[in-house]
C-alpha cells in the first residue's frame, strides 16, 4: 500500500438537532479523527452540522439495483397498508 | 442480459429523469465522458485556486482578504466534492492527479492567464465565476446522481464568489481615475478568456450531441455564452465600464446581444498548453504534490501504528 492510499470515508451530517444524519459525500482520510477535521472543512464551512459521522467506505454494504426488483417485490401487493386504502364516510373527519 | 437491453433500459431511464446511481449499470462510454469531465471539472476547481491566492497577501483590506480566502477555500471544497463524486465511477483519487500532472487531463484554460492587478481578482468573481455559474446551474440536473449532488453544494455556495468579484469593480469603478482605469483594463484582459470558457462552437464540439442525448449536458456551449454575454452586457452598464467588443450590439429581432468573432486560435493555443501561464500553474501543482508527500505518509503511518497499538491492547 503505498503512502498515498488514505481510505475513503463517508460523511453522515446532522444539520439541526432534532433530525437525522444525512449522507453529504465523501473524502479521504487516514484516520477517523482526521475524517471528522475534513468533514468539518469540506461539508460544514457555512455551519450546515451540529454533528458528523464518518464510516470507512469498506464497511457499507450496499443492496444491489439489479436485484431491486425482486427485494421489494414483497411489498409490491400490499396496498391495505396505506391509509388511502380504506373506504370511510365523508362525515368521519381527522382520522 | 445482453448489452443492447441493458442500454435501452439505461436511456429509458435517463429520458424518464430518473437519475443513474454508482451501482447502476450504464455504457463504458458514459463512464468515460462522465470521468473525463468530472475530473477536468475538479482540477479546474483546485488549478483556479493559483492565480486567486496570488492576491491573497495583498488584498487591500482585511474584509478583501477574509473573503478571497473563504473564496479560495471553497474552491479546494469544490475540488473535493468533484473528485470524491468522480470516484464513484471506478478512478482513483491517485490516477486523476496523475492524469493532471502528465497532461492527459485537461482543466479550464481560464487559468492559463495571470492575475496582474488587484482587480483581475474582480473579473476573475464577475466573469469567470459568472461563466461558471451558467455553466453549472444546468449541471445540478446532470443525469448522473453524485455529479448532480455535487454541483448543487458548489451552486449554492458559488454565488457569493461572483458577488464578491462585482463588488470589487463596483468599488473600483467608483473610485480615483487610475482604479477605474485598473477596472477597465481587467475587464478588457478577462472578457474574451471568459467567453471562451463555454468550449467550442457547436459546430466544431464533439461531444455535445452525446452528451445531450445522456442528459450530461442540457444546453449547448453557444446557448450558454449567449446567454452569459447578455447578462454581462447589461451588468456592464452598472460598472460604467465597456465590454472590449466593438461589435457588441443589442439586437430586437433576435431578442439577444450580436457580439464579435472569437480568437479560437488562441482558444485551442491556450488548451494545447502554450497560454501564459500554462507551465507555472502544473509546475505549482506537481510541486504541491510532492512537498506535501512526506505529510501523507507521515500521518499514514501514524494512523497504523494507533491501530496497531489497540488491537494489541484487545488482545
Amino acid at each position: 500500500m503505498s503512502s498515498n492510499d488514505w481510505p475513503l470515508w463517508e460523511v453522515f451530517i446532522r444539520s439541526k438537532q432534532g433530525l437525522d444524519h444525512k449522507h453529504a459525500g465523501s473524502l479521504h482520510a487516514a484516520d477517523a479523527q482526521m475524517a471528522i477535521e475534513n468533514a468539518r472543512d469540506v461539508y460544514t464551512r457555512r455551519m450546515e452540522g451540529v454533528s458528523i459521522w464518518v464510516v470507512e467506505s469498506k464497511n457499507i454494504h450496499a443492496s444491489n439495483p439489479s436485484e431491486g426488483p425482486s427485494l421489494y417485490d414483497p411489498a409490491n401487493d400490499k396496498i391495505y397498508r396505506h391509509p388511502t386504502f380504506y373506504k370511510l364516510p365523508e362525515e368521519l373527519k381527522n382520522m | 442480459m445482453a448489452e443492447e437491453h441493458l442500454e435501452r433500459i439505461f436511456q429509458d431511464k435517463i429520458d424518464e429523469e430518473i437519475r443513474i446511481e454508482p451501482k447502476d449499470w450504464m455504457p463504458d462510454a458514459y463512464r468515460k465522458t462522465l470521468i473525463r469531465q468530472m475530473s477536468q471539472h475538479a482540477h479546474s476547481e483546485i488549478v483556479g485556486m493559483l492565480p486567486e491566492g496570488n492576491w491573497i497577501t495583498r488584498a487591500p483590506s482585511l474584509r478583501r482578504k477574509a473573503t478571497l480566502i473563504a473564496k479560495v477555500q471553497d474552491e479546494a471544497g469544490h475540488g473535493l466534492y468533484l473528485y470524491s463524486a468522480a470516484e464513484t465511477l471506478g478512478i482513483t483519487r491517485e490516477e486523476m492527479i496523475a492524469q493532471l500532472h502528465s497532461g492527459k487531463a485537461k482543466y479550464s484554460s481560464i487559468f492559463n492567464y495571470p492575475t496582474l492587478t488587484w482587480a483581475d481578482i474582480g473579473a476573475i468573481g464577475w466573469l469567470v465565476d459568472g461563466a461558471a455559474i451558467m455553466n453549472q446551474v444546468p449541471l445540478c440536473r446532470a443525469s448522473y446522481g453524485p455529479y448532480a449532488r455535487a454541483m448543487i453544494r458548489i451552486c449554492k455556495e458559488e454565488s457569493f464568489h461572483q458577488r464578491q468579484g462585482f463588488e470589487i469593480l463596483l468599488t473600483l469603478s467608483r473610485g480615483s481615475e487610475a482604479q477605474k482605469r485598473m477596472c477597465q483594463d481587467a475587464i478588457n484582459r478577462w472578457w474574451w478568456p471568459a467567453v471562451m470558457m463555454f468550449g467550442p462552437s457547436d459546430e466544431s464540439s464533439p461531444h455535445t450531441a452525446q452528451s445531450m442525448q445522456w442528459r450530461i449536458k442540457r444546453f449547448t456551449n453557444d446557448e450558454l455564452r449567449q446567454k452569459f454575454i447578455d447578462v454581462c452586457a447589461e451588468q456592464c452598464t452598472i460598472l460604467g465600464m465597456t465590454i472590449p467588443d466593438a461589435e457588441l450590439k443589442w439586437n430586437p429581432e433576435k431578442n439577444h446581444y450580436d457580439f464579435g468573432p472569437i480568437n479560437w486560435e488562441e482558444f485551442w493555443n491556450v488548451v494545447n498548453g502554450h497560454g501564459p501561464c500554462n507551465k507555472e500553474r502544473l509546475d505549482a501543482r506537481i510541486k504541491a504534490d510532492a512537498e506535501g508527500a512526506w505529510v501523507r505518509q507521515a500521518a499514514f503511518e501514524y494512523a497504523n501504528k494507533k491501530k496497531e497499538k489497540e488491537q494489541r491492547k484487545v488482545a
